[in-house]
């Protein structure tokens, strides 16, 4: 049995998360910062109509920012609670079928912080694929204002 | 089956409004009590739960409702009379109703409760029986007229306009109607702002039709929204009914404006706040009917509810003519250093801090202290406010200010660092623009703090790149909104203010929601988003007391009121406090000491084109500190009867305004004795003395 992931790339690494979860996928979009949120918040966006909250990806899983003028796309995926929250990443990638044994559990080694969101990583034939945790991408710690 | 559901439901639905109906009818029955049309009514509503629950086969409810119905033929046809006894057991009887109909709404069936208690006392009473008397209300004893000869049914008003031209609407229709027009009208506004900008006749002519039928959609799509707000209000007579029986006391329950319409939304939520006021004022506030008539007052107790709408908002008042609330029990009860010292409108707030309560005995009806902060907390979550006055032995009034609906709000749109902000428009009391020298000279500050004067009140400032922790600016022009949070007014310095625009509240995502200076979001007319300030959050966060429990009152709201008073409130070497009255201050100032001069015995300054005589504080109330050496001299220019005089301090503290309730004559120097001000004594200087302990031929004119 194989799972189907809409995958793409934060520097250089190949993540992906599960179709299922994804609602589309925009390019770069106009962004109002909101100030006195956590630094992940990228900000909020116009989807049609709906405002949806911005995550820099880098930001959360503790990566070097992109470097300025670096293009960008965003992921939106649904989280449980039914509102969508929108990924910022570096680039898209392919839709990948991977199969269900080649899940490992990240390494101790891994960063903690990119530990904690990645629910496993794939060895596909010729590299790996990081498995997002997008329940607890979208999920930031609460700021007191 | 399906068929069979719907049909259930149907009877659902009717039997609830219905119920209502019954409630309110049986409580006004018992003040009126001959009253045929009422009687009428309620046999009507009875009979028609009897016949549906029958034909439905509800057994027990048919039970129930039948000898119900068979007492009420009796009251109606004048031969029996109603009682408060029976009322009661009719009550119950209600209540048993519910109880099956929640049943059947939860399962399909009516549960195990057959009410067999119940049946058997009304059978009691239908047989003429008088079972033991169970808790008699309080009530005066009703003559009960025999109703002669039945009245013609015809020409005479009749209760219940049962509208053969209304529909019933799912209530998650309208709310998904109303987001459409929400989506409409940002569309809209999309549109016109587009539109504005191109050259095209026809383009105009359509947006401006586009703008107008938006706009009444809208208006059309929110009235089916509006509610009037008897339908909070019918559950309560029964609920003062109930506990005045209870609590042994008799309140006679006025309503007014129950037609007044408020957004279904809000209605809602309002449900428990004042249901929970109501029950406060019959357990606190009314009286027993003997401490009544001790007090002199008529032993029935009265509770008015009142609505109204008023500049765009409704406005309820919950007003009970009880024992009030004695604001030095309350200044008591408070645990916190200072709330001693608050003045008494102060102490009346500190009802809504958590935890607190007055009430000598916890009964099961109130007085755990839980409650009124929470009913400020659902009020303020609506985006209302909550006012309580109270004359001890005259009542209590609670008021409660709330907008007619939260969907789409009229808001003044401000922008900070390049992005925008919408602030509602209710919140909103005027707009003040200074020019860079303007700015310079008008704009004050109090330790750091800054202040505006409009127009002789002091208007404390809060920046809002400073509260959003953008980087600060030098602006060329001040723009100040004057926000209103609470009773407190301030001054919200932008960078720019835009336009005013209605605009659709919309949540923030989880991620944001923990910050409380944000109220929401909303598109603007070019499809970005800006997002919505919180005023109440916003004062609060740059430290304005807005509950009334911190002891000092920044604003200058109150001015008005007689006893208090507004102090500029300054630091002496020695660390003594004291006080001068804001009205004789003209400005505050720093001078150099190289500018101090002297003439005779006298420290002057020259200050716009006069001789300022200076007045050293420290000396003139014998101080025993050392003024700072080669500091500058922070001087508060004070003026009394055209003359003017500098009086030199060791340091400006803050400008308070409150009743100056603890005072004594001790006489220090100052000439107005002491205060207790913001919880430390403070003396009060009488400018006026101050002047004549100078030589009067140095004073310098009025400028």
């Amino acid at each position: 049995m194989t799972h189907q992931y809409c995958t793409f790339l934060l520097d250089g690494h190949l993540f992906g998360v599960s179709v299922a979860s994804v609602q589309e996928v925009l390019k770069e979009q106009a962004v109002t910062p909101v100030p006195l949120a956590p630094r992940e918040v990228s900000g909020l966006i116009n989807l049609r109509g709906q405002i949806v909250t911005t995550l820099d990806l880098r930001t959360r899983l503790g990566i070097a920012p992109r470097p300025a003028g670096a293009p960008s796309v965003s992921v939106v995926v649904r989280a449980a609670d039914g509102g969508p929250v929108s990924l910022v990443v570096d680039q898209i990638g392919d839709v990948l079928e991977a199969p269900e044994g080649a899940l490992e559990a990240p390494p101790d080694t891994v960063p903690a912080e990119l530990r904690e969101l990645v629910a496993g990583i794939y060895k596909l034939e010729d590299r790996l694929m990081l498995l997002l945790d997008t329940e607890r991408a979208v999920t930031v710690s609460e700021v007191a204002a | 089956m399906d068929g069979l559901d719907e049909i259930v439901g149907e009877f659902l639905v009717e039997s609830h409004e219905n119920l209502d109906q019954l409630d309110r009818d049986l409580v006004e029955l018992e003040r009126d009590p001959s009253s045929r049309d009422l009687l009428s009514s309620v046999f009507r509503t009875l009979h028609t739960i009897k016949g549906t629950s029958g034909f439905l086969a509800f057994g027990t409810l048919e039970s129930v409702t039948h000898v119900g119905e068979s007492l009420l033929s009796r009251l109606r046809d004048g031969q029996m009379k109603l009682d408060p006894q029976i009322t009661t057991v009719l009550l119950e009887m209600v209540d048993a109703v519910r109880e099956l109909l929640a049943s059947i709404e939860e399962n399909g069936t009516e549960g195990d409760n057959d009410y067999a208690d119940l049946v058997a006392r009304l059978h009691r009473i239908l047989d003429g029986e008088r079972a033991e008397p169970v808790a008699e209300p309080v009530v005066e004893p009703v003559e009960f007229e025999p109703v002669p000869e039945p009245a013609p049914e015809a020409g005479g008003p009749h209760r219940r306009t049962v509208a053969d031209s209304s529909i019933r609407v799912d209530v998650a229709l309208l709310d998904s109607l109303m987001n459409l027009v929400g989506e409409l009208v940002l569309t809209r506004n999309q549109m016109l702002q587009r539109a504005a900008t191109r050259e095209d006749i026809e383009l105009q002519r359509t947006t401006h039709r586009l703008n107008l039928i938006a706009g009444e959609l809208q208006e059309g799509v929110m009235k089916t929204r509006m509610q009037p707000i008897d339908n909070v209000w019918s559950k309560l007579p029964r609920v003062v009914r109930d506990l005045s029986v209870m609590l042994g006391k008799s309140v006679d329950l006025h309503m007014e404006g129950r037609d007044t319409e408020l957004d279904k939304t809000i209605l809602e939520a309002i449900r428990d706040p004042l249901t929970h006021l109501v029950r406060n004022s019959v357990d606190h506030g009314i009286e027993s009917p003997e401490a009544r008539r001790a007090a002199g007052k008529p032993e029935r107790g009265t509770l008015v509810l009142r609505a109204f709408h008023e500049g765009g908002q409704v406005n309820i008042e919950i007003a009970d003519d009880g024992a009030g609330i004695d604001p030095d029990k309350v200044r008591a009860k408070g645990r916190r250093e200072g709330d001693r010292n608050l003045s008494d409108r102060e102490a009346m707030n500190l009802i809504f801090v958590p935890g607190f309560s007055t009430a000598k005995a916890v009964t099961n009806v109130s007085g755990r202290g839980v409650g009124m902060d929470v009913v400020k907390t659902n009020i303020e979550k609506i985006g209302g406010t909550i006012d309580l006055t109270s004359t001890v032995g005259h009542g209590t009034t609670v008021r409660i200010r709330i907008p007619l609906t939260l969907a789409i709000i009229p808001a003044l749109v401000v922008s900070a660092a390049g992005n925008r902000y919408a602030i509602p428009q209710v919140n909103l009391l005027e707009l003040v623009r200074l020019e860079g020298e303007q700015a310079k000279s008008q704009v004050e500050t109090v330790q750091g703090a800054p202040v505006y004067r409009l127009r002789g009140r002091l208007l404390p400032l809060v920046d809002l790149r400073e509260q959003l922790e953008l980087p600060a600016v030098e602006r060329p022009t001040t723009y100040i909104a004057v926000l209103q949070a609470d009773n407190r007014q301030f001054g919200l310095v932008v960078d720019d203010i835009k336009d005013t625009e209605e605009i659709v509240v919309k949540p923030l995502g989880r991620q944001l929601r923990a910050i409380s200076l944000y109220a929401g979001a909303t598109i603007m007319g070019d499809g970005m988003v800006a997002l919505i300030l919180d005023t109440m959050a916003l004062a609060r966060k740059a430290g304005m007391a807005l509950d009334g429990s911190d002891s000092v009152d920044r604003s200058a709201t109150e001015s008005g009121k007689d006893e208090r008073t507004a102090l500029l409130v300054v630091g002496l070497a020695d660390g003594r406090r004291a006080g001068i009255a804001l009205d004789t201050v003209d400005r505050l100032e720093e001078f150099t000491l190289d500018r101090v001069e002297r003439t005779g015995g006298h420290e002057v300054v020259q200050y716009r084109g006069h001789i300022l005589p200076l007045l050293r504080l420290d000396n003139a109330l014998h101080g025993y500190g050392e003024p700072a050496k080669g500091q500058d001299l922070q001087v508060v220019v004070c003026h009394h009867e055209g003359r003017t005089v500098g009086v030199v301090v060791n340091a400006i503290l803050d400008i308070v305004e409150e009743e100056l309730s603890i005072r004594s004559h001790l006489d220090t120097g100052g000439h107005h004795g002491s205060a207790v001000v913001a919880g430390h004594v403070t003396e009060l200087i009488d400018i006026s003395h101050a002047i004549a302990a100078f030589d009067p031929a140095l004073l310098a004119p009025a400028n």
